[in-house]
Formats: structure tokens, sequence, C-alpha cells
């Protein structure tokens, strides 16, 4: 595992996503209210890339017709057959046992932390004043 | 192949079943006029009204009656309680049988025509039936469309202990979990009474829902779609999340057509479940707890090989039920269960499944028994 710079954190707004190759893996990074979360970019049911899914939020109910939504945006449906993973963990709803995305870590950092640790920077130029998107791939 | 046919015991011994599918019959509306209110009982003379011809189980039909079940000509197939104890109960050793009377009263547009022509029919299957026979246990009888009136009458009959279920047709004017219904099952989860529904039913709308088609083949068919139907309304509606203890049974319903429609069914479930947020588990889960299906007519895989398969797929061991749908001509002679049905499944399929369906036919109200191994797998 390697700490790699991805992205200027500027460059990915509060409730976007983007998808990033680290060692020849597509990664989808999303940002849920300044807080940073990846995912493999591949849904574990047949493949699809899980960074072009819409972000919905959570909707429950103990009883028919009765509805609560909560954590808007922190779910993503997958773009080819809809099912539901957990942005901050990668579980699916439905199968959360059986089936899940692969989720990498992934901070928000400044070039100042980062020039004094080991990192990654392939193609992101770090400044010490700037704010970094970083995920352990 | 061949060897396989070898193993297969010709016929099982089913001694001390319980069969939770008979029908007896109505011989014509004269046998139910005592049992009307009045207005209704001079209703049918003065209209002339003195039977309720079913569409899909006429009398002259070869299906309607296996060939020595059918009785003397000019007399409906299960009209005979005489016949019924010396071929269903007596001649498969039953221990219980469950009535199932299949005649048009929850067909009848008019709601109070229809409802009171239930109310009779049940009173006159307590009265003919299970008065005089004690190893006989009865379903009530209700019009969905009178949801009201039907869980009235589900209060009324729930009274007797020997109505141990209650009957809807499979064919309705809308699907069974729309929220109108809720109260006919209300009241039979009130009263530990299994909701039973049956093949065939009200002819609202064609069988096939590409419209009418022209043989009676179709409809028969057509009868596996329909009971799909009401499965995905009864589970998508959210029936058993608010009737946690109720119990389905599907009678004539066949069991080949339920691992592909349960695999399509989870399938979607996945990808659309935040439009029913309710349905918190996938459809074979919900369909594995509380729907049951009897055993005739089985309609699954021929061999020993593949019915092995096909019980695994929906793991059977907990969901099948015994039954010979006398007089309907299912079977011949006693393999009333299918010799590909593996020896293993017996006990349960023969006795254990119906009591911990039925709650009504166990001694005591002793607890639910813990669900069978099988039914929290991973869906398939």
């Amino acid at each position: 595992m390697a700490r790699h710079v991805v992205m200027r954190a500027a460059e990915l707004p509060a409730g976007e996503s983007r998808v990033v190759t680290v060692r020849g893996r597509e990664i989808a990074v999303f940002n849920l209210a300044g807080e940073f979360f990846a995912l493999i970019n591949r849904c574990p049911h047949e493949g699809a890339p899980l960074g072009l899914g819409l972000r919905i939020g959570l909707s429950e109910s103990n009883k028919p017709g009765c509805y609560s939504h909560s954590r808007p945006g922190e779910l993503v449906r997958c773009p080819w057959h809809g099912w539901e993973f957990d942005i901050r963990t990668g579980q699916s709803w439905c199968e959360p046992s059986r089936l899940k995305a692969r989720a990498y870590a992934a901070t928000r950092e400044t070039g100042g932390a980062l020039v004094k640790g080991l990192y990654v920077a392939e193609s992101v130029k770090v400044a010490v004043e700037e704010e970094y998107v970083v995920v352990e791939v | 192949m061949a060897t396989e046919a070898a193993t297969l015991s010709p016929v099982h011994a089913i001694t001390g079943a319980i069969d939770v599918d008979l029908h007896p019959a109505v011989p014509d509306m004269a046998a139910l006029l005592p049992h009307m209110h009045p207005h209704w009982a001079e209703q049918m003379v003065v209209r002339g009204i003195d039977a309720l011809e079913s569409v899909m189980w006429k009398a002259t039909m070869p299906i309607t009656a296996r060939p020595d079940f059918r009785g003397p000509p000019g007399t409906q197939p299960g009209q005979s309680l005489e016949r019924l104890r010396a071929q269903a109960l007596d001649g498969f050793g039953t221990a219980i049988g469950i009535c199932n009377p299949l005649w048009g009263t929850a067909a009848l547009f008019n709601e109070d025509m229809a409802s009171e022509l239930c109310r009779a029919m049940n009173t006159w299957l307590a009265r003919e039936w299970l008065d005089r026979e004690p190893r006989l246990r009865g379903a009530i009888t209700v019009a969905p469309h009178a949801p009201d009136q039907a869980a009235a009458e589900i209060e009324r009959c729930a009274a007797d202990p020997r109505f141990v279920s209650v009957l809807l047709p499979a064919m309705t004017e809308m699907p069974l979990g729309r929220r109108s219904h809720r109260p006919i099952f209300a009241a039979a989860e009130k009263h530990g009474l299994a909701v039973t529904i049956h093949a065939g039913g009200q002819y609202r709308h064609p069988p096939t829902v590409t419209g009418w088609g022209s043989f009676h083949a179709e409809d028969h068919a057509a009868q596996a779609n329909i009971f799909q139907a009401q499965v995905l309304s009864l589970v998508y509606e959210g029936v058993f999340v608010d009737h946690p203890s109720l119990r389905v049974v599907l009678l004539d319903a066949g069991i080949g057509w339920l691992p592909s429609f349960l695999w399509r069914a989870n399938k979607t479930w996945r990808g659309l479940r935040a439009e029913v947020p309710w349905v918190k588990r996938s459809p074979s889960d919900i369909v594995r707890e509380h729907i049951r299906f009897s055993l005739q007519p089985l309609q699954g895989p021929p061999d020993a090989q593949g019915m092995e398969r096909l019980l695994e797929h929906i793991a059977a061991d907990h969901m099948l039920l015994f039954s010979t749908d006398y007089p309907h001509w299912r079977f011949e002679g006693q393999a009333a269960v299918p010799p590909q049905i593996p020896a293993r499944l017996l006990p349960a399929l023969l006795r254990e499944n119906a009591l911990e369906t039925y709650p009504r036919l166990r001694p005591s109200d002793r607890p639910r028994a813990a669900l069978p191994e099988g039914v929290n797998r991973p869906a398939p």
C-alpha cells in the first residue's frame, strides 16, 4: 500500500465524484460534504463503473406507506442494475454480508503535511499551501 | 434414467396425512337456501338462480373429476360426503382434510349478494360436512372485493375452531396485496387462520394480461402467472410486514415455476428496492417464510434427480403441504405423492408443514416452530 496524491481537493466540490487511475486501477473518489471516500470503480455484481452512478439518499421504512429518507447523497446507485452501495464503506444495501465494492482509505491533507511523509504524486504537483486528496492503494 | 426410475417407490405410504385441499361441492342453490337471509333466499328463487357454474371447474370437464371420483351422472363431482369420506379420507388414510368448496359465490359482482352467498356456503359447510365428519376442517370463503364484509364473515366463522383458513380466489378484481384488502389479512392473522388462494376465480380480467386465449388449456397454464402476480403483490405491498405471523397457502398453483420466478423477483428487488423500502429482505426469503404450496398438482420435473434440484432451489423441506385436490383429476390410483418426491420429505410434507402453517390444526397453542434451516440462506 502506498499513499497516492490523486487531485487537489478544490477540484472535487462537495457532492461530486471523479474517477482517477492509480497503479492501473480505476478508482471513484467521492466528496461527501467535505469528507472524501474512494471505491473501486467497478460494481461487484457485473463490473459497471460505479463512478457514473446516481448519488442518492437512504430510503427506509418500517411500515408500508411510511417513508424515511436520510443520508442524502451518501449512496451510489450502480448505473447498470440499480444496486445501492454505501459510499462510506462500499457495502451493498441488499446483500451487505455478501457484496461489497472495495473501499480505499481517502483523506484530505495539506501539501505541507504530505512533504514530510512518503507519498506518490504521479500526475499532481504538490504545493505546501494547497490541500490534496490522498488515496491509499 | 432407467436406474433412477427403478429406485423410485411406486406409491409412497401416506397414512395419517393432513390433506389441505379437498373440494366438497355444493349440489345446487337449493342446498344453500336454508342458510341464507330470507331476502336473498327469495331473490335466488324468484330470479331463478339455481346454480353458479364455474368456468374453470365446469363439472363435465375431465380435469374437474377423476373418473372414479366423479359420482353418479347428474351429480356434482364432490357433492357426496359418503364418497369423499370413502375415497379421499379412508382411501388415503387421511387424518385431517381441509374443505375448500369452489363455487362461484365469491365471484358475483354484487358485493352484498356475493357476501351473503359466501356466508350461506360457510354455514352449509359447517352443517353438512364438518358436523358430520370429525376428520374434516373448513375454509372460510369470502368475497375479496367486499373486504369489510369478508372480515366480518371471518370474525363470525372464527368462533368455530373447525374453520382453519380463509379461502380467496387467485383471479381477483385487484391484486390481493392492495391496501383495500388489508381487513381480510388482519382478521385472518388475528384468529390464527391461514389465508389460502386457489387457482381460478372471479374472471374480471382475462387469465393472461395480453387478452383472452381461445382454449381452456391456456387458462390452466396461465394460472401460474396469476399466482406470480399475487405473490409479488403480497410481498411488495408489505402484507407480511403488517401481518408478520400470516401464512399464505397457494392451492393448485404447482411449484415448477418457482425457481425462475424467485430469481427474477430477487434481481428486480435488488435494483428497485428503494421503491418499497419496507421490503427489507429478498422476495425469496419472504416467500420461504410466509408462503406454502399444496402438493397436487405438482407440475415439476418428472424424474427424481430433477425433482431434487427443484426442491433444493426452493428449500422445499418446509414449503410443500400434502393435498389430493380431490375430486380433481391430478394423479392415478394411490400415487397422491408423486414417486419422484424423496421419502425424506414425507414427515414434513404429510403433517408437520400443515401444522406449522395452520395454527388451528395444532392440538394446543404451542409457539410456532422455529423457522427451518434454509430460510435465511443466501438468496439464489
